[in-house]
């Protein structure tokens, strides 16, 4: 008798429960751990629905690095001076905006058990070009990422560049050049100290294995450069390391070096294989990795550089 | 359909159009400081040659471009598609963005003495970066590669909303971007279930599989949402006054001449592309009222107003419920649907240039005169006659007045109405020419009068060239021939035919 | 009740929740948590669609998981804008509110 319909049915309790109390907690840090929490146990049921590649960013982006960026602004909104309480929404508009959410609710719950049966897919496409334009990798993730749809994988990584421009302009223009205010404001307590002495070395080892093993096993560019980010993070939670001046030179030239060496790649591809963004056949492989190692970099600096924030001129000591 | 999605000679075009905004962002950020100024405006007439080249190449071939990245078509890879009003689009946006290149020149140069300036850098990355969303919108053809183009239209656009920092400016970008966002994530989720649905996210190919069913419906309906939350359109326009009116006037000119465009332009291929095999008359029919409801409320609001930019940004509501009179009118194969189609193209560019042309009139007039407010305008044709009859062109553009594009397209608008007997559409596009009327009005009167004043200081001649450029061209619309409205029929699915 | 139908009513229960506190909290962080769990709603989605369409071999459809991680990272890009947006206007201001009575001023003077 198999235990794992229960095992299911518990973790979706636990999830919806987490997630109700993520919505309801009174105070902000216990809804962003409770958050944070939440992120984990979904990455629990990505691993049920075969998807390690997404459990992996989820649990590092979408519940890791999302909760350091969501702590961090609860604790810099509260040295804020005191902001004005907000005003509780009354009991009328609960109940009636609790009947839209569960009519929502309902709705698309039915909608998702009216999808077709057989189901379409193009997975059975993705198995025959594995070989082709596939470029031979194990991991078809990585090939949908950095093949099939590449142009979309080139965008992503612009949107995150613009994206930590956006945060850099809303900062004052007299700190503009300046570096991001530290992640920490306190004296470095001492076990982070020695945490990050000790891990951060081998976590950026496990980022970059993360990334290596995606071509063939899950894992992959996005997973390895959420992991160096998040050692990055670490370091400078620590004290360690200090964020850095946002007109350095090598941080834009890291920032971009993932989608530009991406672009190359895509423009030498109308050039070479006879189409933009495609791989010529022998050196697909080769080139796609070489590409993603970029892609890590890249992804590696955004993060921080996003949590960070816009330029400060309060300077910590 | 065999050769659905093969490249076509000429599919290299789209993909450099694309690309050179996005190289332009790229270069920009990484050299910085006056380079970024230096890139924006030395790609502005490479951009604008791509688009005149693709237009050509659509108008020569009768066909549209297309062109599978990376080789691969659909539905395992990605295709872009040029058609008619994609063509025309690219080169609208081409023109308006070098336009605001060149009128936010001076504004947001990079001020002598420093290396680089926050405002300045932001200004054009974020022009860039606008600019080559929106060319992935008018010719993606992919419905994932449409919404990674929407967060990046979002993203640059919410930044300019408050580049010069006040508070009032930040609320309204959060506001913006809290409106955008759950338009995305509503967006993403239709994709999802068109996916969950038909296994492809092609738009050539979705609609050829596509079928009438409760998941389609519903996927249709939240992805309108998400893009109706975008535009703007009543009564989910609450982001839109407060973030146009605020923003420096190049930013608001491309906002609202071009931003809004672009996730209407989506809600067109969603509805005319994708769906054209549903029967969609009454989801038609709510769209147009949802769409009349904006011209009344939003030009009576307009009327109202004190502040000239906050005119404007209502004027911009009202003018977004035309374009969606376009969804009942142009419906089917019918005779008028021609016209109702060529209608709201048309209504799209004379709305972007006479709307861009107003926003920089706007920011002209502020900076001589030092003030925003309509009551303290009089007297103004004296110090500034060009501007003001920049407003004047721009005015007679959005009231409907002949000869300009604007009454082109509210002519074709009546003319659809009253071919498909849906004549209770005429009320609302009449209505609100009387109400525009109204509030252009409320701007030249005082400006016309005998009042003597003096201006700080005089604007530029040609940044008051590059505005009366711009509504010169609204009013050249009007006068388009017949091949242009055929031009904007290539490519566009006609249902009952293959 | 297999893990995907499961999956897919826990993420349309996670939209529905999401889009209760979406509403409700007058906090724009709290309304950024809100929208996140949308999104991780949204995502649940795609991730059913990719486990129902194991075929040939593969025990998943690649291309929705694709498009998930995708998804998780801009999403974060949009919650660190948000983010900056909301700390400096609780830095100009002291109020940390979208309420637009707070900030429309009377039709009176500003230039632009």
């Amino acid at each position: 008798m198999s235990l794992r319909p229960f095992l299911d049915v518990i973790l979706a309790s636990l999830v919806l429960g987490v997630a109700i109390f993520t919505i309801t907690a009174r105070d902000l840090f216990a809804a962003v751990v409770g958050y944070v929490a939440y992120g984990l146990l979904l990455a629990f049921v990505w691993i049920r629905l075969y998807a390690p590649d997404v459990a992996l960013t989820e649990a590092a982006v979408g519940s890791g690095v999302t909760g350091v960026l969501l702590i961090t602004a609860g604790k810099r909104l509260g040295a804020l001076k005191d902001v004005a309480p907000d005003r509780q929404p009354g009991l009328a508009l609960k109940l009636l905006t609790g009947v839209l959410a569960a009519l929502v609710a309902s709705a698309l719950g039915a909608v998702i058990l009216m999808l077709p049966d057989p189901p379409p897919s193009l997975a059975p496409e993705a198995a025959a070009a594995a070989d082709g334009p596939g470029a031979g990798l194990g991991n078809p993730i990585t090939a949908v990422l950095m093949s099939y749809r590449s142009f979309d994988t080139m965008l992503e990584k612009i949107v995150l560049i613009l994206a930590v421009v956006g945060v850099w302009s809303v900062g004052a223009d007299k700190a503009w050049g300046d570096a991001p205010a530290p992640l920490r404001q306190q004296k470095a307590y001492a076990p982070m100290v020695f945490l990050a002495q000790m891990l951060a070395p081998v976590g950026a080892l496990i980022a970059i294995h993360v990334f290596w093993t995606g071509a063939n096993a899950p894992g992959g560019a996005f997973q390895g450069g959420a992991l160096l980010a998040a050692m990055w993070m670490l370091t400078m939670m620590a004290r360690l390391a200090q964020p850095p001046r946002v007109d350095a030179q090598w941080l834009r030239l890291a920032l971009v070096a993932g989608p530009a060496v991406f672009l190359i790649s895509g423009l030498a591809g109308g050039v070479v294989a006879g189409s933009f963004f495609a791989y010529p056949q022998a050196l697909a492989k080769p080139i796609i990795l070489f590409i993603e190692a970029f892609m890590v970099l890249s992804i590696a600096v955004a993060l921080p550089m996003l949590v960070a924030g816009p330029p400060s001129e309060r300077q910590d000591q | 359909m065999a050769g659905l999605a093969t490249t076509t000679p000429g599919g290299y075009l789209l993909v450099l159009a694309i690309l050179l905004p996005v190289v332009g962002m790229i270069a920009s950020f990484v050299l910085g400081g006056r380079n970024a100024e230096r890139v924006a405006l030395g790609s502005t007439p490479f951009g604008l040659a791509l688009a005149c080249a693709i237009a050509l190449d659509v108008g020569r071939t009768g066909k549209p471009i297309i062109y599978a990245v990376g080789g691969l078509p659909p539905p395992l890879g990605i295709a872009l598609r040029a058609d008619g009003i994609s063509a025309v689009m690219l080169v609208a946006a081409a023109v308006i963005v070098a336009a605001a290149a060149f009128y936010a020149r001076e504004k947001f140069a990079t001020p002598d003495g420093v290396g680089e300036s926050r405002g300045s850098l932001t200004f054009w990355i974020m022009l860039q970066a606008i600019w080559a969303a929106l060319n992935i919108i008018f010719v993606g053809g992919d419905l994932f590669n449409l919404y990674v183009a929407l967060e990046l239209l979002t993203f640059a656009a919410v930044p300019l909303v408050c580049i010069d920092g006040r508070a009032e400016t930040i609320a309204a970008a959060l506001r913006y971007l809290l409106f955008a966002l759950f338009g995305s994530i509503s967006y993403l989720l239709g994709v999802a279930l068109f996916y969950g649905a038909h296994g492809t996210l092609d738009i050539s190919l979705l609609a050829q599989r596509v079928q009438p069913s409760p998941v389609v419906w519903t996927a249709a309906a939240l992805m309108t949402c998400g893009l109706l939350a975008k535009t703007a359109l009543f009564p989910l326009h609450l982001w839109l006054p407060p973030a146009h009116a605020n923003a420096p006037a190049a930013a608001s000119a491309v906002l609202s001449g071009l931003v809004v465009k672009g996730s209407f332009f989506l809600t067109l291929r969603l509805w005319f592309y994708v769906l054209p095999a549903l029967a969609t008359d009454k989801a038609a029919i709510v769209l147009g009222c949802l769409g009349s409801a904006a011209i009344i409320a939003g030009s009576i609001i307009a009327l109202r107003q004190a502040r000239l930019k906050l005119l404007i940004a209502y004027s911009t509501v009202a003018q977004i419920g035309y374009l969606f009179l376009v969804f009942p009118l142009a419906a089917g194969a019918q005779t008028w649907s021609a016209i109702g189609w060529s209608a709201g193209v048309m209504q799209i560019l004379a709305h972007a240039f006479a709307k861009a042309a107003m926003f920089f009139s706007a920011g002209l007039l502020a900076e001589a005169l030092g003030h925003d407010q309509i009551a303290k305008l009089g007297g103004a044709a004296r110090v500034l006659p060009l501007t003001l009859l920049t407003i004047a062109l721009g005015g007679l553009s959005l009231m409907g007045l002949p000869p300009s594009g604007g009454f082109s397209a509210k002519w074709l608008m009546l003319q659809a109405s009253v071919a498909s007997g849906q004549w209770l559409w005429t009320l609302p596009i009449l209505a609100g020419g009387l109400l525009a009327a109204g509030y252009i009005y409320r701007i030249l009167a005082p400006a016309l009068s005998d009042d003597r004043i003096s201006s700080a200081s005089p604007p530029k001649r040609s940044r008051e060239a590059i505005a009366l450029a711009l509504a010169a061209i609204a009013i050249v619309l009007g006068f388009a021939p017949q091949t242009f409205f055929d031009f904007l029929e290539i490519g566009r699915p006609v249902v009952g035919q293959p | 009740m297999t893990p995907s139908v499961l999956a897919g009513l826990t993420g349309a229960a996670l939209v529905g929740l999401g889009l209760y506190g979406l509403i409700l909290h007058p906090h724009p962080l709290r309304k950024l948590l809100a929208f996140n769990l949308i999104g991780s709603g949204v995502f649940l989605v795609f991730g059913i669609v990719a486990r129902r369409g194991a075929a040939a071999g593969f025990r998943f459809d690649p291309v929705p998981q694709a498009m998930v991680i995708t998804g998780i990272v801009v999403a974060f890009a949009a919650s660190a804008i948000a983010v900056a947006l909301i700390l400096r206007l609780a830095a100009e201001s002291s109020h940390v509110t979208l309420d637009p009575e707070v900030w429309s001023k009377p039709n009176g003077g500003d230039t632009q």
